[in-house]
């Protein structure tokens, strides 16, 4: 227990004076601290109000002191973004002079629009399309083989300048089947009839007693003008080939069933609208390289 | 009210700081210091100017740590960031040897070796030419203030400040190239970095060696604490043969007493082996934490036991054991092959080994796979399944070299990669630059018919086409 004594009480023993404070009969001694200690110790103090004249520091009502130097973290980001910018732009003006054919060669130009690129796509296209284009129903997977309008750099480039049926660009790549079933061009028996055609054709195997002869007659007076006799597709008009082992909607009879019926009509915006001329290249770049690249 | 008298006697828990002057001396073991200290500080100052070819795009410096370009040489040997496990193994060997060095001849690695001995020396060695020998700086530190203290002192502190500079500036040199460094730091080309640091050291070796000195042994250095706790009493140490020294009496009472046949020791209590001590301690009060092990004290009092012309080694390299033995009236031994130094020798040995065993056969090509996560796999249009990779190749070699990349492991499976062009067999051959890695997306892709199991292991081989070194690394191929 502590106990208050006589300030001024000094211990015999060493001849140095107690604080006055006692533990169990056991004192403790004023020992002064080391000056170097003390002197680091006023220093410190000294910097600080420096500190608080020369940056922001103390919180006031609606807001928090300047400081006399006008320092301000947000200054510094600016000042940073800025710099990122410009070494950019350094980096970017070699992608803008460059035709996709260059910077596929060039080994630099190439890394770099690969960065660019899959940072670009992360921001952009990674929504729909997934992280790694990987896709989904509905959403083209990006790293297969198997392109609506094709898999060349230049086609790439133009599906994703001018996106998909974007409304008032002439250029946006549009793809029209009708709905056949909505439209009443054909009644849900047909309908059946055609999807099983469709399996039949990508190798599936039939619903019992689907009436073929009759799905195969109708898909060459209805669908074979776009998609090919055997189903093989057409990238000028945006058809998917039907007879390949990947699908965009789904193979089974009920996506079947409701692609015919009410057609699908899947959108992409103009990315050249919303993102300059060398993010587009390295996008271009970046998605060509994920795999299915012609 | 006085406290409770204790067994401490009147010893304070801490003495305030007294200034050590120590005297010089000379002797075999003051020559060893110094022939040990030429050495090393030559080895350190001048070892960033020693050129090594290494080939055109590679540094010319025997030794040099490239931070910038993440690379280590070191005369023959280039060490790359991913084998830093190799200053882990330097690391280990070192406290091995530093144990083995203890159980032999306690601290000689304080007394000799470490860089706190041996630039106090140098300071006080300096200290000494412009103030003069112990009773003269005692003197000097009491006396007043004159033109002739003055300038002594400030002569001292600058010859001190420029070997401090010296030594940062030294320092630097081992992480860039020397001789160009040399030239930007006196353009005042040098980066912030650079003058940074010299100023650091100059500092740190200005403080250490100038004004700390044994107070960084005493209370700063952990070893003191941890070679106590493993030392033992047959290591070597510095010790006063109190034995033979003691009782301690004057050079005529000893005669006197020696023709009376009554007992006297060798020690005639002139307080040289204190004067000299860089710590300032006496070493006949025993072992003790303070003592370095210089072993200045044993020159000193040799050189007292000439004068007296009594037979050396009142101090002296020795064991405790043997004192003992001594005492016995059995004849002292020294015996350096014991289990425990022993062990050490062995752990040195196995450790030092497995490093030149791993850097006999390590390689100059790597390889690294890191599978694509999203998607883990895609079906193509044919059926087949595709799996997507990241590799990347180090070339460890100054030249470039061209390395065809395999994979197998499963029926029919094929590898291609981005960008790359393949040769006939159809392996991708990617070219690496030289001393650099290269990344590259692969394509590995099963044919339709092969419907393997969700997740097979499969081998990528990286083969230099050049000099025929193959690396291989494994993965998986996951399939729906
Ligand atoms: S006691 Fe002797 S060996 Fe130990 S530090 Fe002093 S002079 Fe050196
Ligand atoms: S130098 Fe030798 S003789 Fe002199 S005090 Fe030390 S031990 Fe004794």
């Amino acid at each position: 227990m502590a106990q208050h004594q006589d300030h001024h009480e000094v211990d015999a023993h060493t001849g140095v004076s107690t604080t006055g404070h006692e533990w169990d009969g056991i004192r403790e001694l004023n020992t002064p601290l080391p000056r170097w200690w003390l002197g680091i110790f006023y220093a410190t103090i000294v910097w600080s109000v420096g500190y608080w004249v020369v940056y922001p520091a103390w919180p006031l009502i609606t807001g928090a002191t300047k400081g006399v130097i006008g320092y301000a973290s947000r200054i510094e980001i600016a000042k940073d973004l800025a710099l990122l910018q410009q070494h950019r732009a350094t980096q970017s003006s070699g992608l803008a002079e460059a035709s996709l054919e260059q910077i596929k060669a060039d080994p630099s130009l190439f890394r770099i629009a690969m960065a660019q690129g899959k940072a670009a796509f992360g921001d952009n296209c990674a929504a729909c399309h997934g992280v790694g284009g990987g896709g989904s129903k509905g959403y083209p997977n990006l790293n297969d083989d198997d392109w609506l309008w094709g898999g060349t750099l230049a086609e790439i480039h133009q599906t994703l300048q001018n996106g998909v049926r974007v409304a008032g660009n002439a250029d946006s790549r549009i793809s029209q089947m009708p709905a056949f079933g909505k439209d009443g061009v054909l009644k849900p028996a047909e309908i059946r009839a055609v999807a099983n055609h469709v399996r039949e054709l990508a190798g599936l195997p039939t619903e019992q007693g689907a009436d073929l002869v009759k799905g195969r007659e109708l898909f060459a007076t209805n669908c074979a003008a776009c998609h090919g006799d055997a189903g093989k597709g057409n990238k000028e008009l945006g058809a998917p080939n039907l007879s390949d082992a990947i699908s965009l909607y789904g193979m089974d009879m009920a996506s079947l069933t409701e692609t015919i019926t009410n057609s699908r009509a899947g959108v992409m915006p103009a990315w050249g609208q919303r993102l300059d001329p060398t993010t587009v290249k390295a996008l271009t770049i970046y998605v060509h390289s994920l795999g299915g690249g012609q | 009210m006085a406290l409770q008298e204790t067994d401490l006697g009147d010893l304070p828990l801490f003495a305030p700081t007294k200034k050590v002057y120590p005297q010089s001396v000379s002797g075999p073991y003051r020559r060893a210091k110094w022939l040990i200290l030429g050495l090393c500080l030559g080895v350190y100052y001048l070892l960033p100017f020693l050129r090594w070819e290494r080939g055109p795009n590679l540094p010319n410096q025997a030794v040099l740590a490239d931070l910038a370009n993440a690379r280590f040489y070191f005369f023959f040997i280039e060490i790359w960031p991913q084998e830093v496990y190799y200053f882990t193994g330097l690391l280990i060997m070192a406290a091995f040897v530093l144990f083995l060095m203890n159980a032999v001849a306690g601290r000689v690695w304080c007394g000799y070796l470490c860089p706190q001995t041996v630039w106090t020396d140098l300071f006080l060695a300096v200290e000494r030419f412009f103030e003069g020998d112990r009773r003269e700086r005692i003197k000097l530190d009491e006396g007043p203030w004159t033109v002739s203290k003055a300038w002594r002192k400030s002569a001292k502190h600058f010859v001190w400040l420029m070997i401090a500079w010296w030594t940062g500036g030294a320092w630097v040199l081992y992480f860039a190239d020397a001789p160009t460094l040399v030239r930007d730091l006196a353009t005042f080309q040098a980066s912030t970095t650079a003058y940074a640091f010299i100023a650091i050291l100059t500092f740190t070796t200005y403080a250490l060696a100038g004004i700390m000195r044994e107070q960084v042994c005493n209370y700063m250095c952990p070893w003191p604490r941890i070679q106590a706790a493993l030392t033992d009493d047959e290591a070597l140490n510095v010790t006063y043969r109190y034995d033979r020294g003691d009782p301690r009496v004057s050079v005529k009472q000893a005669e006197r007493l020696r023709k009376e046949g009554q007992p006297a020791g060798d020690c005639v209590d002139c307080r040289q082996c204190v004067a000299v001590c860089p710590t300032g301690i006496d070493i006949r009060d025993g072992a003790q934490l303070d003592c370095i092990q210089c072993g200045l004290c044993i020159d000193a009092c040799d050189n007292v036991m000439e004068k007296i012309s009594r037979p050396k080694g009142l101090i002296g390299y020795d064991t405790d054991d043997n004192v003992k033995r001594r005492i016995a009236g059995e004849t002292p031994v020294y015996n350096p092959l014991r289990l425990r130094t022993m062990i050490y020798a062995a752990l040195i040995l196995v450790v030092g080994g497995a490093m030149v065993w791993q850097l006999a056969t390590r390689r100059t090509v790597e390889l690294s796979v890191l599978h694509d996560r999203s998607p883990l796999f895609v079906r193509l249009s044919d059926g087949s399944i595709r799996n997507a990779y990241t590799i990347r190749i180090l070339n460890k070699r100054p030249d470039e070299r061209p390395v065809a990349l395999t994979v197998h492991g499963l029926p029919g499976i094929r590898i291609e990669a981005v960008g790359v062009a393949a040769t006939a067999d159809l392996r991708p051959v990617v070219s690496v630059a030289p001393d650099s890695s290269r990344e590259v997306r692969v394509l590995v892709t099963l044919p339709p018919d092969v419907h393997p199991d969700k997740t097979q292991t499969i081998t990528f081989t990286a083969a230099d086409l050049f000099a025929g070194e193959m690396v291989t690394a494994t993965d998986h191929f996951i399939a729906p």
